[in-house]
């Protein structure tokens, strides 16, 4: 069963005693084949978990890197079964690192629940974000998901009471992700102290996993969530060496740049102990 | 359904009509969205909050609007009588005021001090910054970049007025661009800002609480009809992009089943061309900006640029209400190309003396089929919901003409 997959991540890395690498990229930017390289550079230097962006003409949540690498990948022509095809044949090779998918509500609505979860499913996906999508409105989602064990991965952020992260952890599988900073992604960072109570909080009520995502670029920001959360996401980081590789006209290098960063925060993970 | 108490009970408590409206935001709006939820309920019940806004209406907007008897246009289309509602009579030159000061008056309430919204053409911008002047409330808005440089004169009055005008150039630079940027600004600035929507769309409460603070249009209208002609209208009709000054003017007669609700979509250069307006006669069911309804959108989901010569109707998707009145059959409707609503903006200024909107044109633009169907002795009442002084270069750039 996909939710297995994380499962198993999660205890894998909790007996490395260390936080889990998430780490996120956008499917098709620039092309679907360096995507699929890329996906293997993470894997081969330290991302436990991986997450596929799939793209959208409207990504209110993101900040102007992810904006663009969405852009980047429409124009190219990505569709979302491109992005399916992308993680089956991931899949194909890897059958452990999960894969969760990473985007808005409408593509999936458009394409059908009941048909998405299906091929998702087929593609290995272990889990999804629909950043757009609230507790409120999954319901429909989650029952097309629950024949095929594929998560909802629900976000908690700042803003979110404790009243209310009982209503974010009933229904959530996976684990939690955890937004850091009331904003965009690729904005400011936070200081961990400042969300300790809000992560533990999140974990205690869900008993899930917690990974704190938004404003981590580096190592050393990596190293310090590490030490009060579950996993560290980063993603605008990695998407920022597409567009350095495409402005430097090196299309070659991406997978190489992206493996290269995977390995600084991996290694840096390994120092702290979680 | 029941007979009575079904129009109007939507939305249900999770914001829905039918299946469509709800509130599809990120997790760091959610706990906003609820608290304006309770908030608003709370004005809505206070005869204070009320009272202010009837004073602001009568002395500051200027209402009641008139509802004036449009008799060249009523004999030129062979007989039934056709009403205009004269919202573009408001302080602004339109419609939006109305749900401005309220919204305006809501954050306040809330004790927010920073305001934001997005606006197409600049005539929502334009409101949201005169009310925000009025109250020393600081105002960004945001607006498209190409639009900016279409809409020079707009600018200029938000900027007099003390706006701070973002251009908005990622993504296509429109209004749905504008309107993403707008919720980027709000989800960063949770603490201290109010959103407001210059349209019936949106997450739950905006499309109730938008329609509830326009649907003074139709109350008076209403009202009105019944004192000039001691009965009800047999339709009542008015143009729809996001469809707020539709739905201002439906709600009140939407339990009146033999009131026919009439709106008019812009198709652009024709729906068949692709480029158009006309999320109903043209899109699908999707998900956007916090609510589900008919949306322009690919085969792959993705969202489609809208085009209409009129820039307030220049989006790609529609008020959730519209979505759910299409789908049940309580409302109709209709579409408008770019040059009908262009003939039918010379016509009303001719016949009438009254230099309408670009976007009222498109419901006017309708008026002859309409009045066909309703016969010698009808009675219609078609809302004029804005003034056409801000299209004048765009008009003359259309027909060719030096200004």
């Amino acid at each position: 069963m996909p939710t297995q997959r994380i499962t198993d991540r999660f205890d894998r890395v909790r007996a490395e005693k260390r936080a889990a690498l998430v780490t996120y990229v956008m499917a098709g930017d620039p092309d679907l084949e360096t995507s699929y390289q890329t996906l293997c550079a993470l894997r081969d230097n330290g991302a436990d978990i991986i997450e596929l962006g799939a793209p959208f003409t409207d990504p209110m949540a993101d900040g102007p890197a992810i904006q663009l690498a969405g852009q980047r990948s429409l124009k190219a022509g990505t569709k979302l079964a491109d992005v399916l095809a992308l993680a089956k044949r991931f899949r194909a090779e890897d059958k452990e690192t999960p894969l969760i998918l990473m985007g808005y509500a409408n593509p999936v609505f458009h394409m059908g629940y009941a048909a998405f979860a299906e091929s998702a499913a087929d593609a290995g996906i272990d889990g999804t974000i629909l950043v757009d999508l609230p507790p409120e409105e999954d319901h429909e989602l989650r029952e097309a998901y629950e024949k095929y064990g594929i998560s909802v991965i629900r976000l908690a952020t700042p803003t979110t009471t404790e009243k209310r992260i009982a209503k974010v952890a009933e229904g959530a599988s996976g684990f939690l992700y955890y937004v850091a900073v009331a904003g965009v992604t690729g904005a400011g960072s936070a200081d961990p102290e400042d969300i300790r109570e809000g992560v533990e909080r999140a974990q205690k009520v869900s008993g899930l996993p917690v990974c704190v995502g938004f404003g981590v670029r580096t190592g050393e920001q990596a190293a310090a969530m590490a030490g009060i959360a579950d996993g560290v996401v980063v993603g605008t980081a990695f998407v920022d060496h597409v567009r350095l590789a495409l402005e430097s006209g090196d299309t070659g290098s991406i997978a190489g740049r992206i493996g290269g960063l995977a390995k600084e925060l991996s290694t840096a993970l390994k120092g702290v102990s979680s | 359904m029941n007979k009575l108490n079904t129009w109007a009970q939507w939305p249900d408590e999770k914001g829905r009509f039918g299946e469509f409206g709800g509130r599809y935001v990120a997790e760091t709006l959610m706990p906003l969205i609820l608290e304006l939820e309770e908030e608003y309920r709370a004005a809505k019940k206070d005869p204070a909050f009320a009272a202010q806004m009837d004073d602001f209406w009568e002395h500051y907007v200027g209402r009641p609007s008139p509802l004036y008897h449009a008799e060249r246009m009523s004999e030129h289309f062979g007989g039934p009588k056709i009403y205009f509602k004269r919202d573009e009579l408001n302080h602004t030159g339109s419609h939006k005021i109305n749900n401005c000061l309220g919204q305006v008056l809501l954050a306040l309430r809330m004790g927010k001090t920073r305001i934001i919204a997005e606006t197409g053409a600049g005539q929502h911008g334009v409101a949201t910054a005169t009310a925000c002047a009025r109250f020393g409330l600081p105002c960004t808005v945001f607006m498209g970049a190409t639009d900016v440089v279409r809409q020079k004169p707009n600018v200029f009055r938000m900027k007099l007025l003390g706006a701070e005008i973002v251009p908005v150039s990622s993504g296509t630079g429109t209004l749905k661009d504008a309107m993403n940027e707008a919720l980027r600004d709000w989800v960063t600035n949770v603490h201290d800002t109010f959103y407001v929507i210059g349209t019936a769309a949106g997450p739950h409460p905006y499309p109730e609480m938008v329609r509830d603070f326009q649907s003074v249009i139709g109350k008076e209208a209403r009202r009105q009809m019944l004192e000039r002609e001691g009965r009800l209208p047999d339709a009542v009709m008015a143009c729809i992009g996001g469809g707020s000054n539709a739905i201002g003017l439906f709600h009140p007669f939407i339990e009146d089943e033999g009131v026919r609700l009439i709106g008019v979509e812009a198709a652009g250069h024709g729906i068949e061309t692709g480029e158009h307006a006309a999320a109903l006669n043209g899109g699908q069911p999707g998900i956007l900006h916090g609510n589900k309804t008919y949306l322009l959108q690919t085969d792959d989901g993705q969202i489609i640029d809208a085009h209409s010569i009129s820039a307030g109707l220049d989006y790609p998707g529609i008020g959730p209400e519209h979505a759910f009145l299409r789908d049940t059959g309580r409302a109709e409707y209709l579409t408008c190309t770019d040059k009908e609503a262009l003939d039918a903006f010379q016509l009303c200024t001719r016949l009438e003396g009254i230099i309408p909107a670009l976007e009222p044109a498109h419901a006017i633009a309708r008026l002859g089929e309409v009045c066909d169907s309703l016969g010698k002795d009808g009675l219609l009442i078609m809302n004029l919901c804005g003034r056409g002084d801000k299209d004048i270069f765009s008009v003359a750039e259309h027909l060719g003409m030096d200004i």
